[in-house]
């Protein structure tokens, strides 16, 4: 799962999608998130940075990544 | 290092549409207990889902709408509305607080009497009360509010082999310029029904008519509709006294008067839009004192709320079974309680509130119940901080109807507590057990075993 190129976001959470005019404000974690996404981060490696920085169990991660996806994936900011 | 807490995360879409007119937002505050009672205390000794009562709460609703009649007319009656809510606790609170009792089956009045109600204060209401029932009514001197001419004719021959004169009153129902109009129930003013019962009553010789009933719909928004009712009353009254030469003794304007929850397709929610008590006793007592009677000859004002004096009194706590996205993208959230036990999610936009802290990110959702069908929704669209399954929420404002309408559906029926004024706790109905639900099956013998292939 990659977000596309062009998708704009700020440390703050804002994420701009250029192609369609959409934006989007998100919470803390899925801006941290987003900005290792754009870093080109693989996804084990960011569930395994989440794990080492907050209190939160593997499964409950697993089973929020798959929404993390669909949203994204709702959202059109990733790549096909 | 301490790490830090977790949150899913999340993206919402930002849309630059029209805003909201009336600047109202979403408000969170966590319940986190009830008349100061913490949720996670009452979840962990009682189990979740559970019903909760403030037995302060109602008391003080009582009170208020007592004062709000009695401040205004001289001779004021509460009768407490069995079918919102007949657990035997909940109507000890309205008699200890002066209520008499408004019922509508037989099994009803059997429960008034069962809670030490004196027969002369029950009042008898219903289409449907058997044979055995109005004699026991008529033995115990109750008040019974005839429905239609078949009740009425039934009566004058019970009077007949049990040589009673039995109180009457008769079930008028009316245009008030609400509509539909209610009149299933009762005579009818406007074409003349309701005074040919009257007159066959008092003709007949046989019963005594004391009172004249109505009850106009169910959560009314507008208290010039008993404004209405209470003129056509009195006038009714003025034509039982002058024309049949029998005084009436007591006006009964029913209940429906409605609390502060948001109906299904409100613009407003029901906190800004609903009338107070206070509203709707101005609009009965004024028209009364005005008609003309003289002082000592005011009827009785007899009123049967149930809502509005339970509904805020009553919070089901339940808890979060799983979190999931629908196809289109919706976030849906499946509690563990549904309509089978929340009957009034049907009628409300219930408010319902996380029972913990939570960060400032909230996202709409679809809020299902935990039945296998598909009807069961809480909440069609509510706006609610991030819940994770095993938190706790408490829906408000449930403690008319759904303790009585609710359903052994799919699932058992959950226990209901009453906090007392001092915050004691105390479990009025048990959760029900497998046990319970069978014990009035029974099997025939052929069906007792059998042998899969």
């Amino acid at each position: 799962m990659k977000l596309k190129k062009n998708i704009a976001t700020s440390e703050n959470g804002f994420i701009f999608n250029p192609s369609t005019g959409d934006s989007f404000s998100s919470n803390g974690i899925a801006a941290e998130i987003l900005g290792l996404m754009k870093l080109g981060r693989s996804a084990d490696d960011i569930k395994q940075h989440i794990l080492n920085t907050y209190d939160v169990e593997p499964s409950q991660l697993d089973r929020d990544w798959e929404d993390w996806s669909m949203q994204l994936k709702d959202a059109n900011l990733t790549e096909l | 290092m301490k790490k830090l807490k977790y949150e899913r995360p999340l993206i919402k879409k930002m849309n630059a549409g029209l805003m909201n007119k009336f600047g109202t937002r979403t408000e969170f505050q966590p319940v986190k207990a009830i008349d100061g009672v913490p949720v996670t205390q009452l979840i962990s000794e009682y189990g979740s889902p559970l019903f909760v009562l403030s037995e302060r709460q109602m008391r003080k609703n009582y009170r208020s709408a007592a004062r709000s009649f009695k401040t205004r007319y001289p001779k004021v009656q509460f009768a407490w509305s069995y079918k919102t809510n007949y657990l035997n606790a909940v109507c000890q609170i309205f008699h200890q607080e002066g209520s008499w009792a408004e019922v509508v089956s037989g099994f009803e009045y059997r429960k008034a009497l069962g809670n030490g109600v004196a027969g002369e204060h029950i009042i008898f209401n219903g289409p449907d009360k058997h044979r055995d029932e109005l004699i026991l009514a008529i033995e115990n001197d109750s008040l019974i509010h005839i429905d239609h001419f078949d009740e009425l004719y039934n009566l004058i021959e019970l009077c007949d082999e049990l040589n009673k004169k039995p109180r009457v009153a008769i079930r008028i129902n009316m245009d008030t310029g609400v509509y539909p109009l209610w009149d299933r129930f009762g005579f009818n003013y406007e074409n003349g029904q309701a005074w040919n019962a009257l007159s066959k009553i008092v003709g007949s010789g046989r019963m005594r008519l004391t009172g004249l009933h109505c009850h106009i719909g169910t959560f009314m928004l507008s208290t010039n509709a008993y404004a209405v009712a209470a003129g056509k009353l009195c006038e009714l009254a003025y034509r039982c006294k002058t024309l049949l030469s029998t005084p009436i003794q007591y006006l009964d304007l029913g209940g429906g008067f409605p609390s502060t929850n948001t109906l299904k397709g409100a613009y407003l929610p029901g906190v800004d839009t609903v009338p107070s008590v206070d509203d709707f006793a101005e609009a009965i007592t004024t028209t009364i004192l005005n008609f003309g009677f003289k002082q000592d000859e005011l009827p009785l004002l007899i009123l049967e709320s149930g809502r509005v004096l339970i509904d805020d009194a009553g919070y089901l706590l339940g808890s979060v079974i799983a979190n999931k996205r629908l196809s289109d993208g919706r976030r849906a959230t499946v509690m563990n309680f549904g309509v089978n036990i929340l009957f009034t999610s049907f009628w409300y936009e219930h408010k319902i509130s996380p029972a913990q802290d939570f960060d400032q990110y909230t996202e709409d959702m679809v809020l299902y119940g935990p039945l296998c069908m598909n009807i069961d929704v809480v909440r069609e669209s509510i706006n609610l901080p991030l819940l994770n399954p095993g938190d706790h929420v408490v829906v408000h404002k449930v403690g008319a109807y759904n303790m009585t309408q609710w359903m052994q559906f799919i699932s058992m029926r959950p226990s209901v507590v009453l906090i007392d004024e001092q915050q004691n706790i105390h479990e009025i109905r048990q959760a029900e057990k497998l046990e319970y639900m069978e014990q009035l099956e029974q099997m025939p013998a052929h069906l007792q075993q059998y042998k899969l292939a």
